[in-house]
């Protein structure tokens, strides 16, 4: 356990009381409840935390908040290990463990280090020239090392430990930061009686009050007005959540951090929230970022951010050091050398302008800073941290190299080269942000509907603006929203409070040159990727000149960091290196997220099993109780196959189907798409849809029908059944329902709106089965009593209602497996009821339950098309249904089916496929190719004709190469695989170049994958009962 | 996030719709045979920077088809009609030209 060196006696917002212990990089430190990671650090006066990305550069903290660049760490591990933290952003809590990144084999001793004496080789568009020229082939032996040595954090490989939670918000008016014109523009709405919310990412509200010290009125305001705010119901405060996103329609995207700041979650609490708020207004009150100043070195560990050296002395009680320098161009760092000094720091001002107000030139002397005006920092000098900068005179109008003029011990460099609006939320929005010449700053030039700014992002300077500020944005949102302030009450809220100082104006220093007479150091601008001054001159030279362009080229701003701290530096060098304004450089865009944001947030609770929603049958339990492997159909868990004790798959499936075709079995159908068409005009309508014709079809019976999209491929197929005159039930394939649904109420609505024609999804409200084999018949005749189950009563392609005992059904004799077969329906809630009755009666008739499985062998060997064979390419003559398509009627789809494309005789066919020798895999998605084309290619290539082989079935591994001899796409594919029970051997169906006419005719199935080539036969698609005999049997 | 005022629902989130794309294409007859047409209708675009009409369906909603007129430039949603009220007063607009 170590003293906290660098704390100081008393004062700030930390919990003495509350000591808290963690460890950097092993080493054990104590901090206290209040702190950051960042801050306990600084209180420790720990210097080094990181190296830098490229380079290997020691790297110290820069900033007190979400722009930090260099202060990056892993913090936990094993399964909740999450790699760059920004150790300024990470709450203290007591048992944090943090290690710093990029360093091998420790942060003192790095040996990557040495990257830095060859930095020439690493300067802008290094990866583009590598990949590049002669270079190329090295490449591919040197990234490895270079992958390894650029970069952060490591990922980690074990699944997340934390759960996480999605969260649905609205309101009137969105408050983005709790600074002081947040917390005006919240109360004054909140007065008025609005929906408020009012986010920010700090722990505590208060923003740029917290680290104000002693400035007049300023805790007290604050605490005046959280009293205030907790007393409004109707404002909803949510701290440690950042809005990363502005969406269309005013929608934000925020991520609550619920539980970051504790060792692990609470049970049952997520560790982080997702939400989507929804806002009528909002209010951009998200202060500024400060900008760091570029000169030789600037990257050295004990420099730092004026204001962030103020908030570690006033916020934390940390001194960051007891030397201190100060180097301004602006009026904001004179308040961290007064705290500075207060805190007992030796204090040097340098000020690159010559002239201040006189209030100030009087505040420094009675603190007894020395100031150092028109002067600038050349350079800073030390090995791991900082240890003297030297001074130059300077003229921002004439930027010259100078001589030294003296040098200044120090340990700490404070820097201020302005404050940037952070607009980022109304740049995603499209308003890109413009350079304001008087401010030294990128400033909003429209504001997006429904937004506004206030406080800092506004250019407001001070409490008493910013308040002000607030309140008037806050009474704008309030009057948007129709509220006139009628029954509003509550004291001014910027009564009291003083009034700005007299401001000299800022003088903005893109970059210092380097002094006389001394070798020239890196001047970083991108810390995070270690993007200098120098890289942006070489980009400018080599040609890469608009903003985006240079960008991309040097990889500025493209860190996770999204350059908060670079991208004004870098528009000012890029302006004074192409002599223009900066407001003709332009900008870069902004783009969502504004901080870094975990996938896993994003994902929430939709992992694993939660990943889609399942439908199930209403017979599902049952399968589960007797043990079936489910296989899914779209959002459908459906049975695979039901398997004996000890069975695999495929024994199970071929038990299943031959039992099927001997004795008789049944399936679950549920799943079928069913839609309920009625109305006068409804077989008009079907007629339109379908290739063939339902006006003629009579009531009680059914219909197998095809549809084609409007460009003529095929789109869907099933049965449809004429219940009444007006009434048909329509199913579809289980995959195919959603997407038919759609199509018939898009037809309904915009192309035929006259058509009297209802239609309704009713896949969930009727529970099916199909009972299919010779003794089907049998089983349902004792179950059903009031239906005439002969093949005069019901004949084939018949429909019958009745009852099963007290439960309706729809009874429908048609055939999937070309057994003699029924679709039996009922109300779903009756379905497990009539699925127990006819199990019961199907124990008397050796009557086997089978899964989809065996239902698609059994399909395969009748040669009916389904999944593998409707694949959005095919035609109707592809699949062999040409004779189907109506001569006498218009569908949809008819015209663009007879393109030429569509009637190409070439076009690859269905036909059966078997294998050639009895050796070898079929396998679906294998490229059939013509034998010919194999010897052609071998012989050209002066090489031996690959022999078709049987692999050896153990190999499931990729070999790549080329072993079958062929190229391109072939001549078809192979799109369903099955064992034949029936007729014991594989058969396929597939697609082939001539089809039915190749009947015979041996060819190539070739799977590069496996480098198989397989000799294969085309035989005729219905490879059991031809002729159909069995429907009747 | 892209926010469509149902007629029917009110105003919803996107994602509870189906895009279908340009609304101011009209189905040739059934009837017509002419590949150009159909072609035409099926798979040439405009891409209009400004005002586009195009087909959503409140899938997860009504499963009303609607007609919604929106900004390609800014996402505005300018407005949202219910496709068939759209598609009608076209069938009667014709009538009255006939």
């Amino acid at each position: 356990m170590t003293r906290q060196s660098n704390r100081l006696q008393s004062g700030g917002r930390i919990d003495r009381s509350k000591p808290l212990s963690f460890s950097f990089d092993g080493k054990t430190y104590q901090g206290y409840a209040g702190d950051t990671l960042a801050s306990a650090l600084v209180a420790n006066g720990v210097r080094l935390v990181g190296r830098s990305f490229k380079y290997h550069r020691p790297r110290g903290i820069l900033t007190a908040g979400i722009e930090e660049p260099n202060a990056l760490v892993t913090m936990r591990g094993g399964a909740r290990h999450e790699p760059n933290v920004a150790a300024t952003k990470a709450e203290l809590y007591d048992g944090l463990e943090a290690v710093s990144q990029n360093r091998w084999p420790s942060l003192k001793h790095d040996m990557m280090s040495v990257v830095g004496l060859f930095s020439k080789l690493f300067a802008a568009g290094f990866y583009y020239k590598t990949f590049m020229g002669p270079t190329r082939g090295a490449w591919m032996v040197y990234e490895h090392f270079i992958r390894k040595a650029a970069g952060m954090g490591d990922p980690t490989t074990v699944p997340d430990a934390d759960t996480y939670e999605k969260a649905h918000g609205f309101c009137d008016l969105l408050v983005v930061g709790a600074g002081p014109a947040g917390l005006a523009a919240a109360i004054t709405a909140g007065r008025r009686g609005l929906r408020v919310i009012l986010v920010e990412d700090d722990a505590q509200l208060g923003g740029s009050l917290l680290e104000a010290g002693g400035d007049a009125g300023a805790g007290e305001w604050l605490q005046s007005a959280l009293i205030e705010l907790d007393a409004l119901p109707n404002v909803r405060v949510m701290t440690r959540t950042c809005v990363f996103g502005a969406y269309d329609g005013m929608t934000f995207a925020l991520i609550e951090r619920v539980s970051d700041h504790l060792k692990e979650p609470a049970p049952f609490q997520p560790r982080q929230r997702y939400w989507r708020i929804r806002a009528e207004r909002a209010i951009l009150a998200s202060g500024q970022i400060e900008r760091p100043l570029v000169f030789g070195n600037n990257d050295l560990p004990g420099v730092m951010l004026a204001g962030a050296v103020r908030t570690y002395v006033n916020r934390h009680a940390a001194l960051p050091g007891r030397k201190a320098v100060v180097f301004t161009n602006n009026d904001s760092a004179y308040a961290t050398a007064a705290d500075l000094r207060a805190a007992g720091a030796d204090v040097s001002l340098v000020d690159v302008r010559s002239h201040i107000s006189g209030d100030l030139r009087e505040r420094m002397n009675r603190s007894g800073v020395e100031l150092h005006l028109g002067c600038a920092v050349g350079r800073a000098n030390g090995g791991r941290q900082v240890a003297s900068v030297d001074i130059v005179p300077f003229d921002p109008a004439r930027p010259a190299r100078a001589a030294i003029r003296t040098r200044l011990t120090c340990d700490l460099l404070a820097v201020s080269g302005g404050w940037t609006p952070t607009l980022h939320l109304m740049g995603q929005r499209g308003a890109k942000p413009v350079y304001d010449e008087a401010s030294a700053a990128l400033v909003a030039n429209t504001i997006p509907e429904g937004f506004d700014i206030a406080g800092g992002a506004a250019g407001e300077d001070g409490l008493k603006a910013s308040v002000a500020g607030g309140v008037r944005a806050g009474e704008a949102a309030a009057k948007a929203c129709g509220q006139d302030g009628q029954g509003a009450q509550g004291r001014p809220l910027a009564d009291g409070l003083a009034d700005a100082p007299e401001v000299t104006p800022i003088t903005p220093v893109w970059q210092i040159p380097h002094p006389l007479n001394t070798r020239a150091r890196k001047k970083f601008v991108d810390l995070q990727h270690d993007v200098g001054a120098e890289d942006l001159e070489l980009a400018q030279r080599e040609g890469y000149v608009s903003v985006e362009h240079t960008k991309r080229y040097t990889t500025l701003g493209m860190a996770n960091d999204q350059g908060k701290t670079s991208n004004l530096n870098a528009l000012g060098i890029m302006a004074g290196l192409r002599g223009q304004p900066i407001a003709e450089v332009g900008t870069t865009t902004f783009r969502p997220p504004y901080r870094p944001v975990s996938i896993g947030v994003l994902t929430g609770p939709e992992t694993g099993l939660h990943f889609k929603p399942s439908r199930r049958s209403p017979m599902h339990d049952w399968h589960e109780a007797q043990g079936a492997d489910f296989t899914t159909t779209g959002l459908w868990l459906r049975p695979w196959y039901f398997p004996n004790p000890g069975e695999t798959r495929a024994e199970a499936y071929i038990r299943e189907a031959a039992h099927v075709r001997r004795a008789v079995g049944m399936v679950d159908v549920s799943s079928l798409g069913k839609i309920d068409v009625q109305g006068p005009d409804a077989a008009e309508f079907l007629n339109r849809v379908y290739v063939n014709g339902f006006k003629k079809l009579p009531v009680g019976k059914a219909r197998y029908g095809v549809m084609l999209r409007p460009d003529g491929i095929v789109m869907d197929d099933g049965t449809t059944s004429r219940i009444s005159q007006d009434h048909y039930f329509m199913t579809t394939t289980t995959g195919g329902a959603g997407k038919v649904m759609s199509h018939l109420e898009f037809l309904l609505q915009t192309a035929w709106p006259d058509l009297r024609v209802h239609v309704t999804s009713v896949t969930s409200q009727w529970a099916g089965m199909a009972i299919a084999g010779p003794r089907s018949r049998e089983v349902l005749e004792g179950v059903i009593s009031d239906i005439d189950l002969s093949d005069e009563g019901t004949p084939f392609m018949g429909v019958r209602h009745g009852h099963a005992g007290d439960l309706p059904v729809r009874v429908l004799r048609i055939s999937f497996s070309g057994e003699r077969a029924y679709e039996v329906y009922t109300p779903a809630g009756y379905g497990m009821a009539l699925w127990q009755r006819l199990l019961e009666q199907g124990k008397s008739c050796d009557m086997c339950v089978y899964g989809v499985e065996a239902l698609g062998a059994l399909r395969i060997e009748k040669g009916h098309v389904a999944g593998g064979e409707l694949e959005g390419r095919t035609t109707l003559a592809d699949m062999g249904l040409g004779r189907m398509a109506s001569t006498k009627k218009p569908f949809i789809g008819g015209a663009l089916a007879q393109r030429e494309g569509m009637i190409d005789p070439d076009r690859p066919q269905l036909v059966g496929l078997e294998l050639a020798n009895g050796a070898g895999t079929l396998r679906a998605g294998a490229i059939l190719c013509d034998p010919a084309a194999r010897y052609t290619r071998a012989i050209a290539r002066g090489g031996s004709i690959p022999e078709p082989v049987a692999p050896n079935p153990a190999d499931k591994g990729f070999t790549p190469g080329n072993g079958s001899g062929h190229m391109g796409h072939g001549i078809g594919f192979v799109s369903s695989v099955t064992w034949s029970p029936e007729l014991n051997r594989n058969i396929a169906l597939g697609y082939v170049s001539g089809g039915m006419a190749r009947k015979g005719e041996q060819i190539d199935a070739v799977f590069p994958m496996y480098d198989e080539l397989t000799a294969v036969r085309v035989t005729s698609p219905h490879f059991v009962d031809p002729e159909g005999e069995r429907l009747h049997g | 996030m892209l926010r469509i005022a149902c007629p029917y629902c009110g105003e919803r989130d996107y994602i509870e719709f189906l895009y279908a794309g340009d609304a101011a294409r009209e189905m040739p007859a059934l009837s017509d045979t002419d590949i150009d047409r159909w072609t035409d209708f099926v798979f040439f675009r405009d891409d209009p920077k400004g005002e586009h009409a195009e087909y959503w369906q409140h899938q997860h909603g009504c499963r009303q088809w609607l007609k919604v007129i929106r900004d390609t430039v800014t996402h505005r949603v300018i407005s949202v009609t219910p496709a068939i009220e759209a598609g009608l007063q076209a069938d009667e607009d014709k009538v009255e030209v006939a």
